[in-house]
């Protein structure tokens, strides 16, 4: 299942038809990255994924202006030949999104590459480097005598990949990603290997343990190769012949999964990951029809192995729910009948209350899907869609590609695992906002229903809404890069900024940096607003906004406290630029509707305003402005 | 199967592993015949081949390999041991 991504669809018998259509539509200068994208879903074998990566190249190689597409340069530098698994990056990266170009160090000089700052690697201007070394190249691979030699070796190889991301994280400006490393197959005592701290095994596994410690310290990313050897085999992942022949490090037959993994990573890194878990019920989340068989003819619960199955699947919704993950219902159903499992079905572990969006009638999914993420306010491309009926996931897959469509195979004992196994919500971390995520999504709902019963200025009134400002700081600093790198629609500029580089704006005294909370009747919505302003020329570099508090003058209440800022510090005007991209038109008047008038002409459709800190006054706001924390 | 419909099958994998369609495939053709055959493809095209024909190459039956009709005889040969 795992070395054949059994969760994606089989490569259309006429891929190399197709791939050729998109390379004329790049010579005729046509866009084509929804198209890259979509060729991408399939199950690609090698040859398929480098021919995807060649044409990505070209692609890129006509510089074309931002697309619906993230990008990013990575540079990989690796034990043995790299040479298979780059453009399998390169082309994997599409399915999730992310246009990728790849620069590969070397063979065999991953420390040279690290640390000389005029290496190819050093040199290429990259977003990230993933380093995937293994126990050779770390000095790992033979049995030390005693605890302390071995705790010395473990150290040395600790050491030598501090000096290369030391190196290396001066030319990745979004960081370095570092592989784990995998045991060899073969036992030198057996069982006794675990127990023995000299044994090439137990060093990888004290090595693999303090990468763990330094990834949760923000140092470095961790890609857990070891655990992915592990999960298809130690057997399968080593070709001891391919190693010896070729220097391939991970069996050709995994290249695929490995290098879908280096995708997710990179989606993560570029906020591509998904955001939302949209459920079919009948068959999906029990077994049955619901509207045939009632809500006690279903299958679900202890006591029959199809119900535990179905169990196990909403066991699965409900801890990605718990990790952030918004969850919706998107069925074929009557609404109410649809309804009562969740609320009265003794054995149902998800109810209502996990559902942020409920659709269930007669119209079709493509449509459905459509309102769901309008109604959450979030992309088409944040959806996963999990539902047991082919015919549904291929109207789906026609209709909206940029949805995720797992196929789940026919057994619901296995859907949890070919949906955990596809890597939609892959993270890189854990923050507190997180975990209320979803409940946010649903108060939301509960709200945008409380704001048909009153007036506008009412309803705003009523919400007793407390708006916190402060400075950026360590402790928000995660949430901080994450919305920096996960907003599209409310942002003004979409640049990105990588948590070491957020860490550097914390210290620095010529940038006015701006984290906002709100919090309502409703509950605490959480971090909802970035804003980082230049002090010296008073521009404006970032500001972006959670969509979910659209419509609440959040934007003028941050004006307000840009345009008091830029009054204490005697500046004449403050200016702000709207960096057109796929996602952003929202936010293109956003200037004029504040009063900024525009001052550039027209180039590339950027656009250029200013106010003049003269003609502001700060307007009066429905909500309370709390600056009790707010740094100097 | 027979010597023309191996070297046929090769041809086809030719196209896909080295990514160009306008490829003339005779006994004769080597590396230097196409641009796009280098050290790093040719490892993808081994391991196409093996898949396809559901057999394994030694290291030093390969390297003792001249052009794709040598190919084509190792390939008959395994497949008919």
């Amino acid at each position: 299942m795992l070395a054949g991504l059994d969760w994606l669809e089989a490569a259309p018998a006429d891929f190399r038809s197709r791939l050729k259509a998109v390379r004329a539509a790049i010579a005729t200068g046509e866009p084509v990255e929804e198209a890259l994208h979509a060729l991408a879903l399939a199950r690609l074998d090698l040859n398929q994924l480098t021919q995807l990566a060649a044409t990505v190249e070209t692609y890129l190689a006509t510089a074309p202006a931002p697309g619906p597409l993230a990008r990013v340069r990575l540079g990989i530098i690796g034990a043995g030949t790299l040479d298979l698994l780059a453009p399998a990056i390169a082309a994997s990266a599409l399915r999730h999104r992310v246009l990728t170009s790849v620069v590969t160090g070397h063979y065999g000089s991953a420390m040279q590459e690290a640390i000389d700052p005029g290496s190819a690697i050093r040199s290429a201007g990259l977003d990230l480097v993933f380093v995937a070394l293994d126990h050779r190249t770390l000095g790992l691979d033979r049995t030390r005598m005693t605890g302390d030699e071995a705790a010395e070796a473990v150290e040395a190889a600790l050491a030598m990949l501090r000096a290369m991301v030391a190196g290396l994280e001066t030319s990745a400006k979004s960081g370095v990603i570092i592989a784990t490393v995998v045991p060899p197959l073969e036992p030198l005592f057996g069982s006794f290997d675990a127990v023995e701290a000299g044994s090439v095994h137990a060093m990888i596994a004290a090595l693999n343990a303090k990468l763990a410690e330094w990834a949760a310290g923000k140092g470095i990313i961790l890609l857990d190769t070891a655990r992915a050897a592990a999960s298809v085999g130690l057997e399968n992942w080593h070709d001891a012949g391919q190693w010896h022949s070729a220097k391939l490090a991970v069996s050709p037959d995994l290249v695929p999964l490995y290098a879908d993994m280096v995708a997710r990573v990179l989606a993560a890194v570029r906020g591509t990951t998904r955001k939302a878990l949209v459920l079919d019920l009948d068959n999906t989340l029990w077994g049955g029809v619901i509207g045939d068989d009632g809500v006690e003819g279903i299958a679900l619960g202890q006591g029959s192995a199809a119900g535990e199955a179905f169990l196990a699947i909403q066991q699965m919704a409900l801890a990605l729910r718990q990790r952030g993950i918004v969850l919706a219902v998107c069925s074929k159903n009557d609404e109410a009948v649809a309804r009562l499992p969740f609320q009265g079905h003794p054995d149902m572990v998800l109810r209502e209350a996990h559902i942020a969006v409920f659709v269930a009638n007669w119209g079709d999914k493509a449509t459905n899907l459509r309102a769901i993420a309008a109604a959450l306010n979030i992309g088409l491309d944040a959806l996963v869609f999990l539902d047991d009926n082919p015919v549904e996931r291929a109207q789906v897959r026609r209709e909206l590609p940029m949805v995720a469509v797992p196929e789940i195979g026919d057994d619901p004992a296995l859907y949890p695992r070919r949906l955990a196994a596809a890597g939609y919500f892959e993270a890189l971390a854990f923050a507190a906002e997180d975990r209320q995520r979803a409940d946010q999504y649903r108060a939301n709902a509960e709200r945008a229903a409380f704001a048909g019963t009153s007036d506008m200025a009412g309803y705003l009134a009523s919400l007793d809404m407390v708006a916190d400002f402060r400075a950026f700081d360590a402790t928000n600093r995660a949430r901080i890069a994450q919305l920096i790198n996960k907003s599209n629609q409310f942002n003004l500029t979409t640049r990105r900024y990588a948590e070491k580089e957020v860490a550097a704006l914390e210290a620095d005294p010529s940038k006015l940096t701006m984290q906002v909370r709100l919090v309502d009747r409703f509950g605490d919505n959480g971090m909802i607003s970035v804003i980082i302003v230049d002090r010296e020329s008073w521009e404006i570099d970032t500001w972006l906004m959670s969509c979910r508090v659209l419509g609440r003058r959040m934007e003028d209440a941050v004006l307000a406290e840009i345009m008091a800022a830029a009054r204490e510090a005697g500046a004449e005007y403050v200016t702000g630029r709207h960096i057109p991209s796929a996602k952003n038109a929202m936010v293109a008047d956003h200037y004029a509707k504040l009063g900024f008038s525009r001052i550039d002409g027209e180039t590339g459709g950027e656009t250029v305003w200013r106010l003049a800190v003269a003609d502001y006054t700060a307007p009066d706001l429905p909500m309370q402005i709390d600056r009790a924390n707010a740094l100097p | 199967m027979d010597h023309q419909e191996i070297m046929a099958k090769i041809a086809e994998t030719m196209v896909d592993v080295f990514d160009v369609d306008d490829l003339e495939v005779t006994e004769a053709t080597s590396a230097d015949d196409v641009e796009e055959w280098d050290s790093l493809s040719h490892i993808r095209f081994v391991i196409t081949l093996e898949r396809l024909f559901k057999i394994k190459f030694r290291n030093e039956e390969i390297a003792e390999l001249k052009n794709v009709g040598d190919l084509a005889r190792v390939i008959e040969a395994k497949l008919a041991a």
